[in-house]
């Protein structure tokens, strides 16, 4: 892992996965550590997206090191029609680690083929945002004290989702259940379901939750948004199906926990909130952690 | 009784390269690939004749003209299963088949136009991740290109 850059979740075998995951674990017991002074780590927003920025600004801060970067592509040299290349080039020469954002898919790759230094993809498009899924399953594992044997729901948008896509691949190398709960127009693609037949993982599909909450150990809950939808009436008639609120929870699991990447709009009611097996909120300090430990690891500090 | 048939119904050559077992649906794009629509070499093609293993193929036949491996693995993409026969004095003299490769850098173009190789100068590349029906993984947005989606540069 070292000096090596981070672009997908597929390029950390199971094994870099669960380090990633035992190193955040200390940065959560320890989460103030010097290991970062005198190392420059630059954050390069090409789009903006408040909510990364700043977890990964936060573990590079609690880690010692100091922050370079923009925030929006409005106010680097894009705006003048600098190519990605020369961005990043340059960039390279300033900073030790290059955390990046874009809009345009595959782009973090091509970066860190330029750059000299190791990048990490804070979000390439619809393509991955490795960190999130890394967090994800460090909430997964702290919660439930596992990553096998668990039954995994996934509601909402299965179809456009990144982060369950992400989550899926990364959760195919453990033994779990997967249960993908969408509108049949939002349903996880068939590339995904292939995958998990040739792993030989079980899934089931249905498009209501309600009834089958008890036997949930996870429920990573998405947005369910109106323009994905051909037909408005349709989404008219679907959307309450995927809303989780307080009541259904009431035979649920006591080790049942709910995730969501965030932001959260009106999937979750705000009765669930108060309930201690929502998670979401913790599940984002988490990513503080995970975030510090993948860059102590590229950077080779720890 | 069928080799004769394939023989009245695209003449010989002389010399030159036959290509065979093209998918008909494919022909056009295998000679684009080829670049055979810019030279002035004679060449005569078939096109919708029966074959058993692909339902329907095509055929071209270029007199004059061989091709080296690297051209030839080109049309991989539109034609994995061709067969190259080089002819000299009317006599095959060399069998070539296709070797669809793990691994393609330019030839395809990635259909998603929202990727980073549609956007800057940054050279296709791809993971061939089905050989039959030829498909590709860009390795740079990770989404695949199939048959029906694929534009040669």
């Amino acid at each position: 892992m070292l000096n090596k850059s981070l672009i997908s979740i597929n390029d950390y075998s199971k094994e870099e996965c669960i380090r990633v995951l035992d190193l955040a674990e200390e940065f959560e017991k320890e989460p103030v550590q010097n290991l970062l002074s005198g190392r420059v780590v630059a954050t390069l927003f090409f789009e903006p997206s408040t909510r990364t920025r700043l977890s990964f600004e936060s573990a590079v801060s609690r880690l010692g090191g100091q922050i370079i970067g923009f925030t929006d592509s409005s106010s680097s040299s894009v705006q003048k029609g600098e190519s990605l290349k020369d961005t990043v080039c340059t960039v390279a020469n300033y900073s030790d680690l290059i955390v990046m954002r874009h809009p345009i898919e595959g782009s973090a790759r091509y970066a860190s083929e330029v750059s000299k230094v190791p990048v990490v993809n804070a979000g390439d498009g619809a393509n991955q945002h490795p960190t999130q899924t890394l967090l994800d399953l460090y909430s997964i594992r702290k919660t439930q004290g596992k990553l096998d044997d668990l039954n995994i729901f996934m509601v909402g948008d299965l179809k456009y989702g990144r982060t369950v896509h992400s989550l899926l691949m990364a959760m195919s190398q453990f033994n779990v259940n997967f249960f993908f709960i969408s509108p049949d127009e939002l349903k996880m693609p068939n590339e995904y379901k292939l995958h998990l037949d040739n792993m030989g993982i079980e899934y089931h599909e249905q498009r209501d939750f309600s009834d089958i909450v008890p036997e949930a150990d996870i429920i990573y809950m998405t947005r369910v948004q109106k323009e994905r939808f051909s037909d408005p009436i349709e989404y008219e008639k679907t959307k309450n199906a995927y809303v989780l609120r307080n009541d259904m929870l009431e035979n649920s699991r006591k080790n049942l926990k709910i995730l969501h990447p965030l932001p959260r709009v009106t999937e979750i009611s705000s009765d669930v909130d108060s309930n201690e097996k929502a998670y979401y909120f913790t599940q984002a300090l988490n990513g503080v952690y995970t975030r510090q430990a993948i860059i102590s690891l590229i950077l080779g500090l720890k | 009784m069928l080799k004769d048939q394939k023989i009245l119904k695209v003449s010989a050559i002389k010399r030159g390269t036959v290509i065979d077992h093209i998918p008909a649906k494919n022909l056009f794009k295998v000679i684009a690939i080829l670049g055979l629509n810019n030279i002035d070499n004679p060449i005569t093609f078939g096109t919708n004749l029966e074959s058993g293993k692909l339902g329907l193929k095509a055929i071209i036949k270029i007199s004059d003209k061989f091709f080296v491996d690297e051209e030839i693995n080109r049309i991989a993409m539109a034609a994995p299963e061709a067969k190259l026969n080089i002819i000299k004095d009317y006599k095959v003299v060399e069998k070539k088949i296709v070797e669809v490769p793990e691994f393609i850098e330019g030839i395809v173009k990635c259909f998603n136009p929202k990727c980073i190789t549609n956007h800057e100068e940054v050279k296709q590349r791809f993971t061939v991740v089905a050989k039959k029906e030829v498909s590709l993984k860009c390795s740079y947005c990770e989404k695949i290109t199939d048959q029906e989606h694929m534009v040669y540069i």
